[in-house]
């Protein structure tokens, strides 16, 4: 994964640069597998490696931009990025080891979703409990900005580019 | 890509059961990996599927554009409907263990129409989303 | 501490600080929303990786398992997933508009040609 960022990075073909996004995309999904999120890890294989591609190469045919310039040389962003890295690395020694059973994440709420979630809701798939009835305004939410993006792009995208020449002569 | 008979025949032998497998991954939603956002986006892929092999012009015969329009509206408005009848019922907002006698049946009831809703508008959304940009010309 | 208790962390902020250089660094649009992507997936991978726990298995309760991965992040994260997909539509949608309006998608000709019609404003 990081080989096929940094290659991304470089790439200035726009075509392959959509083709090693969706490459990183499934390259996620196969980790997600590997670290038990199985939901997340279907949701991300179906959106970010399908649907987030299929937008980006809709969108590269419309603007019709095959090759990016050449920039000049990035040395005040390469510092900035590798500066955050830094500060963020540091901030990182204090979080628990990986696979940590005493980290705080697993002692508050989570044994109670595990514990009760099947037999209050009959549902086993605890994520999908959580997600629909413990936490059912987040979803709600989540709908309503789906919706949103939806009337965004359309009011966008509606009126055809030939019926705005017509308006304009 | 319409006259390409190996796309054609693949596409025509594999599209209804991916549309199975999304109904599937939908109400399997409860007992395996699943549920709402993940069955919309595997619809919307199959329509767009099949936008690509047959044309635009066929795709938006099968689902026209208003059908796509009214699903993005109708997926939230079932959602708040659930929320409501959970508070006509006697309880609060997004209530549903009082959608039924017995509150685990409530509770099946309430998440099965809520996935549903999910569905339906993330499906309606990127499909939608899919048509704006075929149909633009570029220029 | 050793280096494999934490390396995780530091290969999701080594892909998170390389999707926030290409946003920063690169000036054609398309390439900054795909940039932006990778580094809302690189903190996707960064809040669930606490979640898991060794030798649990998925959160999907059964009677044949008894140490199950925490379910929180992994709701958390699906919300998450799917705001970012919708936010990289509208950004398309703003980036298809914006190459019908000025003719290209590189950054530095489109402040050119924001500001040059002043400069021609201020001359007369």
């Amino acid at each position: 994964m990081m080989v096929a960022v940094v290659a991304l990075t470089h790439v200035r073909n726009l075509f392959a640069v959509v083709v090693l996004f969706g490459l990183y995309s499934f390259l996620t999904a196969t980790v997600m597998v590997a670290l038990d999120a199985v939901d997340v890890a279907m949701t991300e294989a179906a959106v970010g490696a399908g649907v987030s591609t299929v937008l980006l190469l809709g969108a590269l045919h419309l603007c019709r931009s095959e090759e990016e310039k050449p920039a000049h040389k990035p040395w005040l962003p390469l510092a900035v990025t590798i500066g955050t890295g830094l500060v963020l690395v540091y901030g990182t020694w204090d979080l628990p080891a990986f696979g940590d059973p005493e980290a705080p994440i697993h002692t508050h709420v989570a044994p109670r979703y595990l514990q009760d979630g099947p037999r209050e809701t009959g549902v086993p798939n605890v994520v999908t409990a959580v997600l629909a009835s413990y936490r059912g305004f987040d979803t709600l939410g989540e709908t309503t900005v789906v919706f949103t993006a939806g009337i965004g792009v359309i009011a966008l995208l509606r009126r055809r580019r030939h019926v705005r020449e017509d308006k304009n002569t | 890509m319409k006259n390409d008979m190996i796309l054609r025949i693949v596409g025509k032998l594999l599209i209804p059961f991916i549309l199975m497998f999304a109904l599937y991954v939908q109400f399997h939603g409860d007992f395996g990996p699943g549920g709402g956002f993940q069955a919309g986006t595997i619809v919307a892929a199959t329509m767009v599927f099949y936008a690509i092999i047959y044309g635009l012009n066929t795709a938006r015969r099968v689902l026209p554009d208003w059908i796509v329009e009214a699903m993005i509206a109708a997926g939230v408005l079932l959602y708040l409907g659930v929320g409501f009848a959970g508070l006509l019922l006697g309880g609060n907002f997004l209530d549903y263990f009082v959608l039924d006698a017995d509150p685990v049946v409530g509770q099946h009831r309430g998440i099965f129409w809520i996935e549903l809703g999910v569905a339906i508008t993330v499906c309606g959304v990127l499909l939608k989303i899919f048509y704006l940009f075929a149909r633009r010309g570029p220029d | 501490m050793s280096f494999f208790s934490h390396y995780d962390y530091w290969v999701m902020l080594f892909l998170a600080m390389a999707g926030l250089f290409i946003v920063i660094a690169r000036g054609n649009l398309i390439k900054k929303l795909v940039g932006l992507a990778i580094l809302q997936t690189s903190v996707y991978l960064l809040y669930l990786a606490p979640g898991k726990l060794i030798g649990g298995t998925a959160p999907i309760v059964h009677t044949a398992f008894t140490l199950y991965s925490n379910p929180l992040p992994h709701v958390l994260i699906l919300t998450a997933i799917v705001v970012g997909v919708a936010t990289l539509a509208l950004g398309l949608a703003l980036a298809i508009r914006i190459r019908e309006e000025y003719g290209t998608i590189e950054e530095d000709e489109i402040l050119h040609s924001d500001t040059a019609p002043t400069k021609n404003e201020s001359a007369t």
